[in-house]
């Protein structure tokens, strides 16, 4: 497999220059940005989305996309929890209690640990991202999110050496009214990465969308996003992070095992059983114009493709 | 059945069969298909396919239940040609919109991918019934032979919905409404058939 090498692309050309310029400033505004964040979500009355956010232009920021619109991003979802349908989740998902929120670090680390919600929001400086995302239906959408790099999280863990994949499982409730019954899938939601993945600076834990708290349909207080992997890899709602020795279980995995692997790369080389992986819809453009080419890892081959150095992707799908 | 009142029914129904593809046109003009308009276009052909097939199959044992009711019988070709149009549509929404006119594309998905192969083939056991629809064709072929040609309108229809289920990712049930109705007509034309051999046998 040809792997390239990162472009050197010089720091002037991915900072605004005047924040560049001007570095002490900018990590000052940063904190406070911070600060600010995490005080004005300090009421649970403004914990829901719509609640403004602020954060600093990142450098991983993907350039030369549209973005997918607010309204499509926020009512095209899939999120199981709260029913099959696309739109369903946008409806049904509002009941869901993001605050008080605790997220539970456990397994092979330190010493397991409780974030609550507002202390995550604060313990980096937030930073806008635009990313790819596509969904292993073949449709695809390009999302600003808001967050910073899973791997400052997984750094205050201390995770042991022994800790070799990371689990997350999400949000569940049976008792829910609008609890889908017969899916077939095995809840509480679980997903997974391997250690150098989830530590990659890409794989984003996620507070927000477009500037605002996260849309509960979005996975709201807090999710990740891994943008050279297909979308289902992105845990939403998440409650616990859990470091193990073992590859852990996931649901999509579990209920289909021909057709969503453990890894789920974005990978236009390797078909789903049932359609094509050469190309996605974009979602929110006319329907002459929706065709896209994929990208090998969604584009980001030039970040990650040396995680999976030696690795038979067509195996390790 | 009074011809002004049989008339009106008819322009009624061709009404509903027209409606689908009207608001795909008009949606597909003012931009209003939803977020993913491809989808919304493969959905809505292939389901409003699937029913017509499906309501046209219970023309028969409803006139055999209810025998006021004979007169429905002019509406099961029209229904049975709506079927096909909507197929077509789909077909032609999978060439154009998914396979991009490439032929290898669609001889790879067509060979490779049984979802999409059996409702290819759905598709092509409708072809000769849509055809052979005319009169002339009925009386060309004879009754009998065409009446059984025409059987495999229940092979088309299995197709179909075993098209839907293959083609929803596992945990969907949206198939299961379609699914349900179509094994109640199966069950239901074997009842009606195997009453009728034991009324003629009495």
């Amino acid at each position: 497999m040809l792997i390239r090498k990162p472009d050197d692309i010089p720091a002037l050309e991915i900072t605004p220059k005047a924040d560049y310029m001007n570095r002490r400033k900018f990590l000052a505004q940063a904190a406070a940005v911070g600060l600010t964040a995490g005080s004005a979500l300090f009421s649970p009355r403004s914990a829901f989305a719509g609640t403004k956010l602020q954060a600093v232009k990142s450098p991983l920021t993907t350039t030369g996309e549209e973005l997918t619109s607010y309204k499509d991003v926020t009512t095209f979802n899939n999120f199981y929890e709260f029913g099959t349908g696309k739109e369903e989740p946008a409806i049904y998902a509002q009941d869901l209690p993001t605050r008080p929120w605790t997220l539970r670090v456990e397994g092979k680390v330190k010493k397991p640990l409780t974030f609550d919600i507002d202390q995550l929001l604060k313990l980096r400086p937030l930073e806008d991202r635009v990313y790819r995302h596509r969904c292993v239906e073949a449709w695809s959408m390009v999302i600003p999110w808001i967050g910073y790099s899973l791997s400052e999280l997984i750094k205050q863990c201390e995770p042991l050496s022994t800790a070799k994949y990371v689990q997350f499982l999400s949000w569940y409730d049976k008792r829910y009214i609008h609890w889908p019954g017969q899916t077939g899938i095995q809840w509480p939601y679980s997903e997974g990465l391997r250690m150098d993945e989830a530590m990659h600076p890409l794989t984003l834990l996620t507070f927000g969308l477009y500037g605002e708290v996260l849309p509960n349909q979005n996975g709201a207080p807090v999710r990740i996003v891994v943008p050279w992997k297909y979308g289902f890899k992105s845990a939403k709602s998440i409650v616990t992070m859990r470091f193990i020795d073992y590859m852990p279980p996931t649901t999509w995995n579990e209920l289909a095992p021909t057709e969503y692997g453990f890894y789920s790369n974005v990978n236009p080389n390797v078909d789903h059983p049932r359609w094509s992986q050469k190309t996605e819809r974009r979602i929110g453009q006319p329907f002459y114009a929706q065709r896209k080419t994929t990208l090998f890892l969604n584009g980001y081959a030039d970040q990650v493709a040396s995680l999976y150095t030696g690795m038979d992707l067509k195996r390790n799908f | 059945m009074k011809k002004t009142s049989l008339v009106v029914l008819k322009i009624l129904t061709w009404a509903a069969c027209l409606f689908p593809a009207a608001w795909l046109t008009y949606a597909a003009i003012t931009n209003t298909l939803g977020p993913d308009p491809t989808a919304t276009i493969t959905f809505t052909t292939g389901k409003t396919a699937l029913w017509l097939l499906t309501i046209s199959l219970a023309i028969t044992p409803i006139r055999q239940l209810l025998k006021p009711l004979n007169w429905l019988l002019r509406f099961r070709r029209l229904l049975g040609l709506f079927a096909f149009f909507y197929a077509s549509l789909h077909l032609l929404t999978y060439i154009g919109l998914y396979a991009g006119f490439d032929l290898r594309t669609i001889v790879d998905d067509v060979t490779r991918r049984r979802f999409i192969f059996i409702g290819f083939a759905a598709w092509l056991i409708l072809l000769p019934l849509a055809a052979t629809s005319t009169n002339w064709a009925i009386r060309k072929l004879g009754g009998k032979r065409w009446a059984l040609l025409h059987k495999s309108v229940y092979f088309a229809a299995l197709a179909g919905v075993i098209h839907y289920w293959w083609g929803v990712k596992p945990g969907v049930r949206t198939p299961l409404l379609v699914t349900v109705v179509f094994l109640m007509l199966m069950a239901a034309r074997l009842l009606l058939a195997w009453l009728k051999r034991g009324r003629a046998m009495r």
